[in-house]
Protein backbone atom coordinates (compact mmCIF):
# COMPACT_ATOMS: atom_id res chain seq x y z
CA UNK A 1 0.00 0.00 0.00
CA UNK A 2 1.07 3.51 -0.17
CA UNK A 3 1.92 5.55 2.81
CA UNK A 4 -1.24 7.85 1.94
CA UNK A 5 -3.67 4.40 2.19
CA UNK A 6 -2.05 4.13 5.56
CA UNK A 7 -2.63 7.02 7.29
CA UNK A 8 -6.02 6.67 5.97
CA UNK A 9 -6.17 2.30 7.58
CA UNK A 10 -5.05 4.08 10.83
CA UNK A 11 -6.22 7.91 11.32
CA UNK A 12 -2.77 9.02 11.68
CA UNK A 13 -2.26 12.38 11.96
CA UNK A 14 0.88 13.90 9.48
CA UNK A 15 3.03 16.57 11.01
CA UNK A 16 5.87 15.88 7.53
CA UNK A 17 5.12 15.02 4.12
CA UNK A 18 7.03 13.08 1.75
CA UNK A 19 6.42 12.12 -1.85
CA UNK A 20 2.29 11.28 -2.26
CA UNK A 21 3.01 8.04 -4.32
CA UNK A 22 5.54 6.51 -1.42
CA UNK A 23 5.19 2.41 -1.62
CA UNK A 24 5.25 0.72 1.36
CA UNK A 25 6.64 -2.77 1.67
CA UNK A 26 6.12 -4.36 5.19
CA UNK A 27 6.95 -2.73 8.62
CA UNK A 28 9.05 -2.59 11.76
CA UNK A 29 9.46 -1.78 14.95
CA UNK A 30 12.14 -0.88 17.14
CA UNK A 31 13.40 2.44 19.52
CA UNK A 32 16.91 1.11 19.26
CA UNK A 33 18.65 2.88 16.28
CA UNK A 34 21.26 0.97 15.46
CA UNK A 35 18.85 -2.34 15.65
CA UNK A 36 16.88 -0.59 13.04
CA UNK A 37 19.71 0.49 11.10
CA UNK A 38 20.85 -3.30 10.82
CA UNK A 39 17.10 -5.15 10.92
CA UNK A 40 15.01 -3.05 9.33
CA UNK A 41 14.48 -2.18 5.76
CA UNK A 42 13.91 0.41 3.00
CA UNK A 43 10.83 0.93 2.16
CA UNK A 44 9.51 0.04 5.34
CA UNK A 45 6.48 1.62 7.67
CA UNK A 46 8.87 2.08 11.03
CA UNK A 47 6.84 2.33 14.39
CA UNK A 48 8.78 3.67 16.77
CA UNK A 49 8.30 6.41 19.85
CA UNK A 50 11.69 8.26 19.65
CA UNK A 51 11.12 11.15 17.61
CA UNK A 52 15.19 12.48 18.22
CA UNK A 53 16.61 13.64 15.39
CA UNK A 54 18.75 11.36 15.57
CA UNK A 55 15.83 8.86 14.96
CA UNK A 56 15.06 11.25 11.85
CA UNK A 57 18.44 10.68 10.34
CA UNK A 58 18.16 6.83 10.36
CA UNK A 59 14.88 6.93 8.76
CA UNK A 60 16.63 9.15 6.02
CA UNK A 61 19.99 7.65 5.75
CA UNK A 62 18.03 4.23 5.43
CA UNK A 63 15.60 5.71 2.98
CA UNK A 64 12.59 4.51 5.60
CA UNK A 65 8.81 4.52 4.20
CA UNK A 66 7.37 6.56 7.28
CA UNK A 67 7.97 7.02 10.56
CA UNK A 68 4.91 6.38 12.75
CA UNK A 69 5.11 7.94 16.06
CA UNK A 70 2.97 5.71 18.36
CA UNK A 71 1.15 5.80 22.02
CA UNK A 72 1.12 10.01 21.58
CA UNK A 73 5.31 10.50 21.73
CA UNK A 74 6.17 13.41 19.79
CA UNK A 75 8.57 14.62 17.66
CA UNK A 76 11.42 17.05 18.85
CA UNK A 77 11.12 20.60 16.81
CA UNK A 78 14.71 20.31 15.27
CA UNK A 79 13.92 16.99 14.44
CA UNK A 80 10.58 18.00 12.86
CA UNK A 81 12.71 20.23 10.93
CA UNK A 82 14.88 17.91 9.53
CA UNK A 83 12.17 15.52 8.63
CA UNK A 84 10.64 18.47 6.40
CA UNK A 85 13.66 19.14 5.04
CA UNK A 86 14.61 15.72 4.05
CA UNK A 87 10.83 15.07 2.93
CA UNK A 88 9.96 11.88 5.64
CA UNK A 89 6.85 11.03 6.21
CA UNK A 90 6.15 11.11 10.15
CA UNK A 91 2.62 10.75 11.43
CA UNK A 92 1.61 10.22 14.80
CA UNK A 93 -0.93 8.53 16.88
CA UNK A 94 -2.46 7.69 19.96
CA UNK A 95 -2.07 4.06 19.62
CA UNK A 96 0.08 1.96 21.44
CA UNK A 97 2.96 0.51 19.17
CA UNK A 98 1.16 -3.13 19.37
CA UNK A 99 -2.29 -1.88 17.93
CA UNK A 100 -0.43 0.10 15.24
CA UNK A 101 1.28 -2.65 14.11
CA UNK A 102 -1.18 -5.41 14.70
CA UNK A 103 -3.66 -3.48 12.07
CA UNK A 104 -1.26 -2.30 9.70
CA UNK A 105 -0.22 -6.04 9.67
CA UNK A 106 -4.46 -7.26 9.36
CA UNK A 107 -4.11 -5.25 6.54
CA UNK A 108 -1.26 -6.65 4.34
CA UNK A 109 -0.78 -10.04 5.56
CA UNK B 1 41.84 7.28 -11.99
CA UNK B 2 41.89 10.19 -9.52
CA UNK B 3 39.44 9.59 -6.45
CA UNK B 4 36.94 12.56 -5.71
CA UNK B 5 37.77 13.44 -1.76
CA UNK B 6 35.54 14.68 0.60
CA UNK B 7 36.48 15.40 4.56
CA UNK B 8 34.72 16.03 7.28
CA UNK B 9 35.34 16.64 11.12
CA UNK B 10 32.54 15.17 14.10
CA UNK B 11 32.69 16.72 16.95
CA UNK B 12 32.84 15.00 20.28
CA UNK B 13 29.47 14.74 22.39
CA UNK B 14 27.36 16.49 20.19
CA UNK B 15 24.63 13.89 19.28
CA UNK B 16 22.14 16.54 17.52
CA UNK B 17 25.08 17.43 14.55
CA UNK B 18 25.92 13.69 14.52
CA UNK B 19 24.56 12.27 11.07
CA UNK B 20 25.74 15.55 9.47
CA UNK B 21 28.47 14.21 7.55
CA UNK B 22 26.70 10.87 6.43
CA UNK B 23 23.08 13.05 5.20
CA UNK B 24 25.81 15.31 3.58
CA UNK B 25 27.83 12.64 1.47
CA UNK B 26 24.76 11.13 0.48
CA UNK B 27 23.34 14.02 -0.93
CA UNK B 28 26.35 14.71 -3.09
CA UNK B 29 26.40 11.04 -4.15
CA UNK B 30 23.33 11.91 -5.39
CA UNK B 31 24.16 14.11 -7.09
CA UNK B 32 27.05 12.45 -8.93
CA UNK B 33 24.59 9.48 -9.66
CA UNK B 34 24.55 6.74 -6.78
CA UNK B 35 21.40 5.09 -6.12
CA UNK B 36 19.90 2.31 -4.60
CA UNK B 37 21.52 -0.29 -2.58
CA UNK B 38 24.80 1.01 -2.95
CA UNK B 39 23.99 4.79 -1.78
CA UNK B 40 22.09 2.99 1.47
CA UNK B 41 25.08 0.64 2.09
CA UNK B 42 27.40 3.73 2.48
CA UNK B 43 24.68 6.01 4.17
CA UNK B 44 24.38 3.47 6.91
CA UNK B 45 27.86 2.25 7.35
CA UNK B 46 29.22 5.50 7.63
CA UNK B 47 26.22 6.82 10.09
CA UNK B 48 27.26 4.14 12.51
CA UNK B 49 30.98 4.95 12.37
CA UNK B 50 29.61 8.72 12.69
CA UNK B 51 28.18 7.95 15.90
CA UNK B 52 30.65 5.56 17.43
CA UNK B 53 33.49 8.60 16.58
CA UNK B 54 30.45 11.18 18.52
CA UNK B 55 29.97 8.99 21.69
CA UNK B 56 32.98 6.84 22.01
CA UNK B 57 35.96 8.66 20.30
CA UNK B 58 35.47 12.08 21.54
CA UNK B 59 34.92 13.16 17.79
CA UNK B 60 37.46 12.73 14.79
CA UNK B 61 37.85 12.76 11.09
CA UNK B 62 36.15 11.24 8.08
CA UNK B 63 37.29 10.58 5.07
CA UNK B 64 35.66 9.12 1.59
CA UNK B 65 37.47 8.85 -1.29
CA UNK B 66 34.87 8.35 -4.68
CA UNK B 67 35.95 6.49 -7.21
CA UNK B 68 34.12 5.30 -10.37
CA UNK B 69 33.51 1.99 -9.22
CA UNK B 70 33.62 2.34 -5.19
CA UNK B 71 33.55 4.49 -2.35
CA UNK B 72 35.78 4.11 0.34
CA UNK B 73 35.32 5.83 3.84
CA UNK B 74 38.10 6.53 6.53
CA UNK B 75 37.30 7.23 10.29
CA UNK B 76 39.90 7.77 12.43
CA UNK B 77 39.79 9.11 16.06
CA UNK B 78 42.45 9.63 18.77
CA UNK B 79 39.72 8.10 21.53
CA UNK B 80 40.28 5.75 23.99
CA UNK B 81 40.65 2.82 21.37
CA UNK B 82 39.16 -0.45 22.12
CA UNK B 83 41.14 -3.37 23.94
CA UNK B 84 38.63 -6.37 22.83
CA UNK B 85 37.77 -5.98 19.10
CA UNK B 86 36.53 -9.21 18.83
CA UNK B 87 33.84 -8.26 22.30
CA UNK B 88 33.31 -5.21 20.12
CA UNK B 89 32.33 -6.90 17.39
CA UNK B 90 29.89 -8.91 18.47
CA UNK B 91 26.08 -7.79 18.19
CA UNK B 92 25.04 -6.44 21.58
CA UNK B 93 28.35 -5.31 23.35
CA UNK B 94 28.16 -1.84 24.34
CA UNK B 95 29.84 -0.04 26.88
CA UNK B 96 27.35 3.07 25.62
CA UNK B 97 26.19 4.73 29.38
CA UNK B 98 22.39 5.01 30.26
CA UNK B 99 21.84 8.86 29.13
CA UNK B 100 23.30 7.41 25.58
CA UNK B 101 20.74 4.70 26.03
CA UNK B 102 17.93 7.21 26.70
CA UNK B 103 19.03 8.64 23.27
CA UNK B 104 18.43 5.34 21.22
CA UNK B 105 21.91 4.05 20.82
CA UNK B 106 23.49 1.53 22.67
CA UNK B 107 22.23 -1.40 20.89
CA UNK B 108 25.49 -2.68 20.29
CA UNK B 109 24.93 -2.85 16.31
CA UNK B 110 27.01 -0.32 14.89
CA UNK B 111 29.73 -2.63 14.17
CA UNK B 112 28.05 -5.12 13.32
CA UNK B 113 26.14 -3.25 11.15
CA UNK B 114 29.35 -1.50 9.52
CA UNK B 115 30.41 -5.15 8.61
CA UNK B 116 27.27 -6.30 6.94
CA UNK B 117 26.69 -3.17 4.95
CA UNK B 118 30.11 -2.54 3.48
CA UNK B 119 31.61 -4.44 1.27
CA UNK B 120 34.86 -4.54 3.01
CA UNK B 121 35.81 -3.73 6.43
CA UNK B 122 38.69 -3.22 8.48
CA UNK B 123 39.54 -2.51 11.92
CA UNK B 124 42.81 -1.38 13.78
CA UNK B 125 42.59 -0.03 17.38
CA UNK B 126 45.27 0.80 19.99
CA UNK B 127 44.26 1.25 23.51
CA UNK B 128 45.10 5.14 24.60
CA UNK B 129 45.82 6.01 20.84
CA UNK B 130 42.98 5.78 19.00
CA UNK B 131 40.82 3.77 16.36
CA UNK B 132 40.87 3.52 12.39
CA UNK B 133 38.72 1.95 10.60
CA UNK B 134 38.40 1.25 6.69
CA UNK B 135 35.50 0.60 4.84
CA UNK B 136 34.73 0.14 0.88
CA UNK B 137 30.94 -0.09 -0.74
CA UNK B 138 31.17 -1.11 -4.24
CA UNK B 139 28.78 0.71 -6.69
N1 LIG C 1 35.72 4.76 17.76
C1 LIG C 1 35.64 4.06 18.92
N2 LIG C 1 36.46 4.37 19.95
C2 LIG C 1 36.39 3.69 21.11
N3 LIG C 1 35.52 2.68 21.35
C3 LIG C 1 34.67 2.32 20.37
C4 LIG C 1 34.68 3.00 19.10
N4 LIG C 1 33.73 2.44 18.32
C5 LIG C 1 33.16 1.47 19.06
N5 LIG C 1 33.72 1.38 20.29
C6 LIG C 1 33.40 0.39 21.36
O1 LIG C 1 32.78 -0.73 20.75
C7 LIG C 1 31.48 -0.93 21.33
C8 LIG C 1 30.53 -1.48 20.28
O2 LIG C 1 30.30 -0.49 19.27
P1 LIG C 1 28.95 -0.54 18.44
O3 LIG C 1 28.91 0.62 17.52
O4 LIG C 1 28.81 -1.89 17.85
O5 LIG C 1 27.81 -0.40 19.55
P2 LIG C 1 27.39 0.91 20.37
O6 LIG C 1 27.95 2.11 19.73
O7 LIG C 1 27.73 0.70 21.80
O8 LIG C 1 25.81 0.87 20.21
P3 LIG C 1 24.99 1.20 18.84
O9 LIG C 1 25.99 1.39 17.76
O10 LIG C 1 24.14 -0.02 18.62
O11 LIG C 1 24.18 2.39 19.13
C9 LIG C 1 31.09 0.41 21.91
O12 LIG C 1 30.13 0.30 22.93
C10 LIG C 1 32.44 0.93 22.40
O13 LIG C 1 32.76 0.34 23.66
MG1 LIG D 1 27.71 2.44 17.68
Amino acid sequence: MTVKQLQELLNLRCISEGSEDRQLEGGFCGDLLSWVMGYGQYGQAWFTIMGNINAVAVAALHDIGCMVLCQNSTMQPNALEKAKEEGIWVFTTDMPVFEACGKYYEAIK
Amino acid sequence: MEAIKFSYTVPGDDFTRAGDASTDLKSKLKKMGVTGAPLRNISISLYEGEINLAIHAGGGEITALVYPEKVELYLDDNGPGIADISLALQEGYSSATEEIRSLGFGAGMGLPNMKKYADEFHIESEVGKGTHIKMVVNL
